[in-house]
């Protein structure tokens, strides 16, 4: 008697924003094929037609409560675009600082909130770093969310100052930023950058922020690990764990690598480029190569992949062959990967290319790129708060066209984010966005090519007992998926 | 505290929003948030952005509470109920599940002690009912300014209470904090709620109260563009005086607020705040006047003041209201 593949249906997903749903086909204990669904729809990109492009600033952030400023951000940048605009340099310096603040504090709320509590899992119980592990990560009871949880809300005060509140700001407009930072106030900014450096070096890395940073080669991170403080610290003990689970192993996708660019910088360009990398070389990033399949959305199909200007957004909930809301972007007809790892594959660190060369993108690698990235971003900031001019304006005034097209093209702290808005006649006749994990979780194309997360599930171990697999599951949050963002 | 003395449970599910409420929870300046809801008898049963159980482990929890076969003591929604399409809520089906989200919060809410909407989505409908409500998105027990919403107008909890709604987009950290404090410890009785069924600790406040730009309200000394100084009221949207909430006197993330940041009340508190019937960044006006005037305040009266208090404007105020810092100080005693 031969069984056919068991069929395993994965859900809730917690500890990933927003709602998520997998299919399992299972085989010889390995997934043979995945799956996956985003199973909310609300329909932001109708809720936006006819309105006045302004409003888009009050909607686009409320999206997503954790990628709530890089909405802001990709909407601004798409009016400013519109009106052919940029803003003023402190304008360019705070939507940085703004923006920088929410990235590395979602880096943060991933690692020690979403990620690293499935490693306290009692089936984990006979690891040798398993006590430790689950005395600092479980879920709700362990001792990291209690260093955590303050020390990221002392962080993100620097919204109360630079952007009134943290999520759902209007303090992000196409001309810049509505909060001008007064006298002695850019020292209270500095202040609040240093006590989370102080944190980080202390509890995350248990190293100076640029020594991590700058480890260069897997031989470098080795000799790192070996230095006192850094095999006790948050990251020396992930690395531990990676080691023990073969994570370096877990998870492998296109490894193909988008990036839009991550803060802009004054001379033009990015802190993090802008480009897309198959590991060998980087190349020119073309926004008219990026277009939205519908074919397994339960959504209106056009002619073929729409580019996301001639984007239609109309739900069918009863198209045969679908199985999720979510469409199915791809850039040059090609699945792609998006996220820390990508932006610093094409920014051309060395450490997560030689990771990526030798074993490819995965579950060690993802996680490992943010937190180098929390490492480098930190000091940018410090920089950029520097840079801040006294006097000078933060916000230029700006008349929006009764007709125009604008892209607004960002980096959330879980990947390339885009908004393409059309005004016709002072009105927003037509909204697209694609998020991080619209790339990331997308279902298959009209080729049959699964999205990047449905490839990486492949081969994924899962126990004969096992309903909701662990394997799985850290390669799921390996991508630190939002879902609220993935169909809008 | 429950009957039986141990732990309240509190479950708590997101359906049509954003997780924002989650998200700003989390921005509570306290050293020690679990410690601070365990210190009032409360604990998470499963909350979907910090609980270990995922899928079936989940499930369990979730359906024994359904069932009756573990007490529900709090029940909080985040997000809205999505109703559609065609009354079906397929828009949102319960992941691992193949049932429509607002089946399960219905099911939920018949055994709940305490039932708490967090933020306007779950208390409203909010965003995700905005301009052509593509999901037919409700709150619980509203939709918009109507009663009745997912549960109907005549549900009660096990506690006796309406749906208590947590209204903010996103909600205050303290504000769910203290609510969920108070109905644990039994501070909260229906005369703590507004007609909108919303806590009156932070509701019976306007978010005019310490707004920092009240001497620029004052001389009705405007601001004309992003950035400005100046008041929002006249030129650029601001509902600060109309708007129920505490937030220039409970500040956000350390020293903020909307205004503070820069930029106007949106009203994120009231019913159908998503669709103000106008551009959010506008003042309507008829004949130059705006028509959203202070709720409560005869409006010849406040043309008549405005007139007067524009003439009297001293120039400090009038000229820092148009500039992104101070330009002019305040005179000092004796100097001319």
């Amino acid at each position: 008697m031969t069984a056919g593949p068991r069929r395993l249906l994965v859900g809730p997903f917690n500890r990933v924003e927003g709602d998520l749903e997998v299919g399992l086909e299972v085989s010889g204990g390995r997934v043979v094929a995945a799956r996956v669904n985003a199973s909310l729809y609300r329909g932001f990109e109708q809720i936006l037609m006819g309105r006045d492009p302004h409003d888009a600033l009050v909607y686009v952030p409320r999206i997503c409560g954790i990628c709530s400023v890089s909405q802001s951000v990709a909407a601004a940048f798409a009016l400013a675009n519109a009106a052919g605009i940029a803003p003023p340099p402190n304008g360019r310096l705070a939507v940085n600082l703004i923006h920088a603040c929410e990235n590395v504090a979602d880096h943060l709320t991933h690692f020690y909130l979403f990620f690293m509590p499935d490693f306290a899992r009692d089936a984990y119980a006979g690891r040798p770093w398993h006590p430790r592990v689950a005395g600092r990560f479980k879920a709700v009871t362990g001792q990291a969310a209690g260093q955590v949880l303050p020390a990221r809300a002392r962080f993100l005060e620097i919204m109360g100052l630079m952007a009134g509140r943290w999520p759902h700001s209007l303090a992000l407009q196409p001309g810049g930023t509505t909060r001008a930072l007064l006298p002695a106030e850019p020292l209270r900014l500095g202040f609040m950058i240093a006590e989370f450096r102080a944190f980080l070096e202390r509890v995350t890395f248990g190293d100076r922020l640029e020594s991590v940073a700058s480890i260069a080669s897997l031989d470098e991170l080795t000799a790192w690990r070996a230095k006192p403080g850094a095999a006790d610290s948050d990251l020396g003990m992930f690395l531990a764990v990676a080691d023990d689970l073969d994570l370096g192993a877990l998870g492998r996708a296109t490894d193909r690598f988008l990036s839009f660019g991550a803060y802009p910088a004054a001379a033009g360009g990015h802190l993090f480029a802008r480009g897309l990398t198959d590991c060998e070389t980087v190349e020119a990033m073309d926004p008219a190569a990026i277009a939205e399949d519908a074919t397994h959305a339960w959504l209106v199909e056009g002619e073929g992949p729409l580019p996301p200007f001639a984007g239609v957004t109309a739900p069918l909930p009863d198209k045969e062959d679908a199985y999720t809301w979510c469409k199915a972007p791809r850039y040059a007809n090609r699945v792609v990967e998006t996220g820390a790892l990508a932006r610093q594959m094409v920014a051309g660190h060395p450490l997560v290319r030689e990771l990526v060369s030798r074993q490819g993108g995965s579950v060690r690698a993802r996680v490992l790129a943010r937190l180098l990235e929390i490492a480098l971003v930190v000091p940018a900031m410090e920089g950029w708060a520097r840079a801040l001019r006294p006097g000078e304006p933060y916000c230029d005034s700006v008349r929006l066209p009764d007709q125009a097209d604008g892209i607004g093209l960002a980096e959330a702290a879980r990947g390339s984010l885009g908004h393409w808005l059309r005004i016709h006649k002072g009105k927003l006749q037509n909204y697209q966005i694609i998020a991080p994990t619209t790339w990331n979780f997308s279902p298959r194309d009209r080729n049959g090519q699964p999205g990047a997360l449905e490839q990486a599930l492949v081969g994924a171990p899962v126990g004969d007992d096992e309903k909701t697999p662990l394997a799985v599951q850290h390669i799921v949050r390996s991508f630190d998926p939002c879902m609220v963002c993935t169909v809008h | 505290m429950t009957d039986a003395g141990g732990p309240a449970n509190i479950l708590w599910l997101q359906s049509g929003g954003c997780g924002g409420c989650t998200m700003s929870l989390l921005c509570a300046e306290t050293q020690d948030l679990a410690g601070r809801l365990a210190g009032a008898g409360l604990r998470f049963l499963w909350h979907p952005a910090l609980s270990e159980e995922s899928g079936g482990e989940a499930l369990a929890l979730i359906e024994d509470c359904a069932e009756g076969r573990r007490p529900l003591d709090v029940l909080c929604v985040e997000g809205s109920l999505l109703r559609g399409p065609g009354g079906t809520g397929r828009f949102h089906l319960f992941s691992g599940t193949g049932v429509p989200t607002i089946d399960w919060v219905r099911r939920l809410a018949a055994r709940a002690r305490h039932v708490v909407a967090v933020g306007s989505c779950a208390a409203f409908g909010g965003i995700t009912s905005g301009g052509i409500n593509p999901t037919d998105a409700c709150g619980l027990q509203y939709d918009g300014h109507q009663r009745g919403g997912l549960l109907g107008s005549g549900f009660r909890a096990g506690d006796g209470l309406p749906v208590v709604n947590v209204a903010g987009c996103p909600i205050h950290p303290e504000w769910v904090v203290l609510t969920l404090c108070l109905l644990a410890s039994g501070q909260m009785a229906e005369g703590d709620l507004d007609n909108l069924g919303r806590p009156r600790f932070y509701a019976d406040h306007l978010v005019h109260h310490g707004c920092p730009r009240n001497e620029y309200y004052e001389f009705k000394a405007s601001a004309e563009k992003p950035s400005d100084l100046g008041c929002l009221m006249e030129h650029m949207g601001c509902k600060g005086t109309q708007a129920h909430a505490d937030c220039n006197q409970r500040l956000w993330n350390g020293s903020g607020s909307c205004l503070r940041g820069g930029y106007s009340c949106i009203n994120c508190t009231a019913p159908a705040f998503e669709d103000p019937g106008h551009p959010f960044h506008q003042t309507p006006k008829v004949a130059g006047i705006p028509i959203g005037l202070p709720s409560d305040m005869p409006k010849a009266w406040f043309v008549a003041l405005a007139a007067l208090s524009k003439s009297a404007t001293p120039r400090r105020v009038r000229e820092n209201a148009t500039s992104d810092h101070p330009r002019v100080p305040p005179e000092q005693k004796g100097q001319k």
